[in-house]
């Protein structure tokens, strides 16, 4: 009672503050040091969005070396100069690019881009607060995020070029300067890079999981809340848990680097300057261990949300229940605890102790258990609802299909005795291109034109949607399922050109249709920013401030949303998210009491 | 000039593809909203369905153009990689079917219930006894998968047996160094400090160690024999560098300072395996599979399998490194007369014979 007492108290507070605050808005408190938590999101949004145009150019400038080894462009010698002398794209400046795409579509795009966005937008909405239980630190989140993009995107301009190591950066390749150009200062940029976006990490997290837990609104009890901030929840709970690990891995290696200390290194011979390094007594494995015990969950941070916000959407657009809820809350439960006890099963063959590796496969196939679960859930929810297909209902569809097909190569990669031949070729790339990393994106875009009408109070053109969906549907399995055969070939990755290998004969068809199909892909991607920039401003406007008919708090607010958002009182909830088609009715709002004659509920 | 005409093309296509949306939206706010999305959902719908149709066409279009290319087209050239081979079609068969039936099934779902008129959707909203079936069904195929995976993992991780040839195999941006331990059959002790290139001694031999004086160095290509386990010490000699043997079917890191190892049976010779894949240029190459700098993709090796006494007669044929470091302790380069060099030849032709009959 007075913990609800305190609530509305604060919420009181929270709204004349707010009207005393709105008249004195400046430029730079509403747009640049924003502490509304829709401001931030939409900061994360363009930024995760300009880190997707550039992480996707990357991979188009590596596509282009390896669809066409033997032709020269020689425009790109004039726009990178020596990194592309005689327009023909370096081996240094190719692994540059190769890691940089990976770093940063991984930790740019779909973390920040991704769970900053819809974390920020979605957790006060939906759960009914004015904002996050602390702003401030919510801008800091943003600003921390927004240093590491800048010094990253520095490297980029350092004489001896960026990071080149892998987006994994293992030492003592990415420790010695001697081994590689990008080990150089580029490498420095990229640690401190990481070491800002952890802090940004870990304020945005803290911030999402004090909100859900301590500011829902009345009778929003944690079993009603939407399986999109259960997502978020435990997206966050894995980023808390694991990203100080990194860090540690980040600075271990900053100090190796600069500080003469022998974490990582032993036994470490120059040949370039016939030196044998002083270091003894370090693992190299040891940073592999540090790197993965992030790295593995940090597949689940950007899975998790995408998983979310397609439960959601498909719930809202088949006009049915998600099945089995419980389940679902469950899964994602069960997906977070085991995903901290799988990061050994992408070090099966560093020498691991066999009878270590057999317990991460153990572990590591038990994920495909909750994975099944979603995935029948997802199919059950469609099965006899009344489908109406929005572009995000598409691009959830298409998630499901990526998951799925993404997700059963897993099966093969995380049983020891065939990663034994498996790992580091293009099976793994294609596994998790289309697991995580297309399959997120997917959830991302479905995000983003579900929610787009209530960040900015307008619909993005729905043609260009539906263009953009297939496009990228298509061309994302042209691309990526051709490469399990490379894969099964014994194609390894992070093969600059293939032309000295005699067993990958008879691919460079293969590769040349895969870098075209990437083109076009790409360039739909830019149809999608434009219509994203243009329907800000003159896309077509909203009526109704619920346009998809659905449950959830955050279409309880005006169209646009003051900071704040609900101009009188926070809505109370009565019921779970997902009374769709009840007793006769297409939806029925959390906000509204159960009635008397009403058939059981959640 | 080219360049100029792609991008004015590509900004055409682009302004085209906007002005159909944008028209297309007007078209919806005159026709009305509710029948505008009609329309796109039956589009939409029908697309999907089209999409499952010609996807599955295309899995098997991509299958029957590549299936052939990949390892799967010839046997394991190894003992220990059937396992693999075997392995890998079970699970081919468990995901498989899986994914049909889920992918039809999302396709199929999506296009039957899409949204008309008078449909109603249904309220469903749990049902236990469906979730505990797709909790257990996955859960049991899992176990198996994980039965077979283990046994196989401990077969291939067990220790190599007592007869194996051992060769050392150590990485170095950007090529391979192949050591074998001589007659003692012990490898000498290295030391990273003692490395030098320019003195013959790239691995650091160490030199107080007699166990060194034997071994032989080679780093053009490294020979075993067909039919006997053959065991590999793995070392690096800068970064992590990985031996992928695909024909082999199995790789493992090489690790500076943390030394690795792998053993299989290969069951060809080099010369089989041409015939075999009818392929006169074919090779064992050993692929390096880590990132391991710029020159990761140029890092080949190759293993020429040998019949067992060709073996022999190559490694009879090799002088320990221990001569080519300190070239005054060769024997060979001591003897002060060329009778006694041409005596040396005829003794090794000697050998040759003597273990040509042997195989007889």
């Amino acid at each position: 009672m007075s913990h609800e007492a305190v609530m509305h108290a604060h919420a009181a507070v929270g709204h004349e503050e707010h009207h005393g605050h709105h008249h004195h808005e400046s430029f730079i408190s509403k747009y640049i040091f924003s502490q509304d938590h829709k401001m931030i999101s939409k900061q994360f949004l363009f930024t995760g969005i300009v880190w997707a145009i550039l992480g996707g150019l990357m991979s188009v400038l590596f596509r282009l070396q390896l669809g066409y080894p033997n032709e020269t462009f020689p425009i790109l010698e004039d726009l990178l100069g020596k990194w592309a002398k005689g327009g023909k794209i370096q081996p240094e400046f190719y692994y540059a690019l190769v890691t940089m795409h990976g770093t940063v579509l991984v930790f740019f795009v779909l973390t920040a881009g991704l769970s900053g966005t819809f974390s920020n937008l979605l957790i006060p909405l939906q759960c009914g607060a004015r904002d996050m239980a602390s702003p401030f630190l919510n801008m800091l989140s943003y600003w921390f995020f927004f240093a590491a993009s800048i010094v990253m995107i520095s490297s980029f301009f350092v004489e001896t070029g960026a990071a080149s190591g892998g987006w994994t950066s293992y030492p003592p390749l990415s420790a010695i300067g001697d081994f590689s150009e990008g080990s150089k200062a580029g490498m420095d940029c990229w640690l401190i890079s990481m070491a800002l976006f952890i802090v940004s990490s870990l304020l945005g997290g803290l911030n999402y999981i004090a909100t859900i837990l301590n500011m829902r609104t009345k009778g929003l009890s944690m079993t009603k809340l939407p399986l999109t901030i259960w997502a978020f929840f435990f997206t966050a709970v894995l980023g808390v848990l694991s990203f100080p690990v990194l860090l540690s891995g980040a600075i271990l290696l900053l100090f190796d680097r600069h500080l003469g200390t022998s974490f990582y290194l032993s036994d470490v011979f120059v040949s370039k300057t016939q030196t044998a390094l002083p270091n003894e007594g370090g693992s190299a494995i040891l940073y592999q261990h540090l790197f993965w015990f992030l790295g593995h969950p940090e597949v689940y941070i950007i899975l998790l949300p995408a998983m979310g916000m397609a439960s959601e959407i498909i719930s809202t657009n088949s006009r049915k229940p998600i099945f089995g809820y419980m389940a679902m809350v469950g899964s994602l439960f069960a997906i977070c605890i085991l995903a901290f006890l799988v990061w050994a099963h992408h070090m099966f063959v560093t020498g691991l102790n066999p009878f270590l590796g057999a317990a991460f496969v153990l572990l590591t196939l038990l994920i495909a258990v909750p994975s099944a679960i979603k995935v029948f859930n997802w199919l059950t929810t469609l099965w006899k609802g009344n489908i109406r297909f929005t572009p995000a209902m598409l691009f959830a569809i298409g998630f499901v299909s990526l998951f799925i097909s993404g997700g059963l190569t897993g099966i093969y990669l995380g049983n020891s005795a065939l990663d034994y031949q498996l790992h580091d070729t293009y099976f793994v790339v294609a596994h998790f291109h289309i697991v995580m990393g297309v399959a997120s994106m997917f959830g991302m875009f479905a995000g983003i034109y579900h929610w787009f009408p209530k960040m900015y109070g307008r619909y993005l053109n729905h043609t260009l949607g539906y263009i953009h969906f297939w496009v990228t549907m298509i061309g994302a399995y042209m691309i990526f399922w051709p490469m399990h055969y490379q894969g099964l070939a014994g194609a390894p990755r992070r093969y600059y050109d293939i032309s000295n290998w005699h067993f990958l004969k008879g691919f460079d068809g293969l590769n040349q249709f895969i870098s075209t199909v990437a083109l076009i892909v790409f360039a739909t991607q830019i149809l999608f920013v434009f219509n994203y920039f243009f329907s800000m401003f003159r896309g077509r406007k909203l009526k109704n401030p619920n346009p998809w008919g659905s449950n959830t708090l955050e279409w309880t607010t005006p169209i646009n949303p003051g900071h704040g958002n609900w101009p009188g009182e926070i809505p109370e909830v009565h019921r779970w998210a997902y009374d769709y088609s009840k007793d006769g009715r297409e939806f029925i709002p959390q906000t509204e009491p159960i009635g008397a004659g009403e058939s059981g509920h959640h | 000039m080219s360049g100029f005409f792609v991008l004015a093309t590509i900004l055409l296509i682009y302004l085209v593809i906007f002005q159909i949306a944008k028209a297309s939206e007007y078209v919806g706010v005159l026709k009305g909203e509710e029948v505008m999305r009609k329309q796109s959902n039956r589009i939409n719908g029908f697309l999907l369905i089209s999409f499952l149709v010609l996807g599955l066409v295309g899995v098997w279009y991509t299958n029957h153009l590549y299936a052939g290319k990949t390892l799967f087209a010839h046997e394991s050239a190894s003992v220990e990689g059937e396992n693999f081979d075997s392995m890998f079609m079970w699970t081919l068969v468990i995901t498989g079917v899986v994914f049909f039936i889920t992918q039809i099934l999302l396709f199929w779902f999506a296009f039957r219930y899409q949204e008309k008129e008078g449909q109603k959707a249904v309220h469903f909203a749990h049902s236990n006894k469906l979730e505990l079936i797709w909790t257990a069904v996955p859960a049991i195929a899992m176990t198996v998968l994980v039965v077979i995976g283990l046994r196989n993992w401990f077969h291939v991780t067990k220790e190599a047996p007592a007869d194996s040839v051992v060769v050392e195999i150590t990485g170095k941006q950007f090529n391979w160094i192949y050591r074998y331990p001589g007659k003692d059959k012990v490898l000498g002790k290295t030391y990273f400090k003692n490395i030098s290139d320019k003195n013959n001694n790239p691995l650091g031999q160490i030199w107080e160690d007699k166990a060194n004086n034997d071994d032989i160095i080679e780093s053009s290509e490294m020979h075993i024999p067909v039919g006997i386990p053959c065991k590999l010490v793995i070392n690096s000699r800068d970064v992590v560098h990985d031996v992928g043997l695909n024909h082999f079917r199995m790789k493992m890191d090489a690790v500076p300072g943390i030394p690795t190892s792998l053993w299989f049976t290969p069951k060809f010779t080099t010369k089989q395996m041409r015939e075999k894949m009818n392929d006169p240029e074919f090779n064992y190459e050993i692929s390096c599979d880590q990132m391991c700098g710029p020159g990761h993709f140029s890092m080949r090796g190759v293993i020429v399998v040998d019949e067992p006494t060709e073996y022999k007669i190559w490694l009879a044929t090799r002088k320990p490194n221990y001569w080519t470091a300190f070239p005054e302790k060769d024997p060979t380069k001591q003897a002060p007369a060329t009778a006694d060099t041409t005596a040396k030849k005829t003794a090794d032709v000697k050998v040759v014979t003597e273990n040509k009959t042997a195989k007889k």
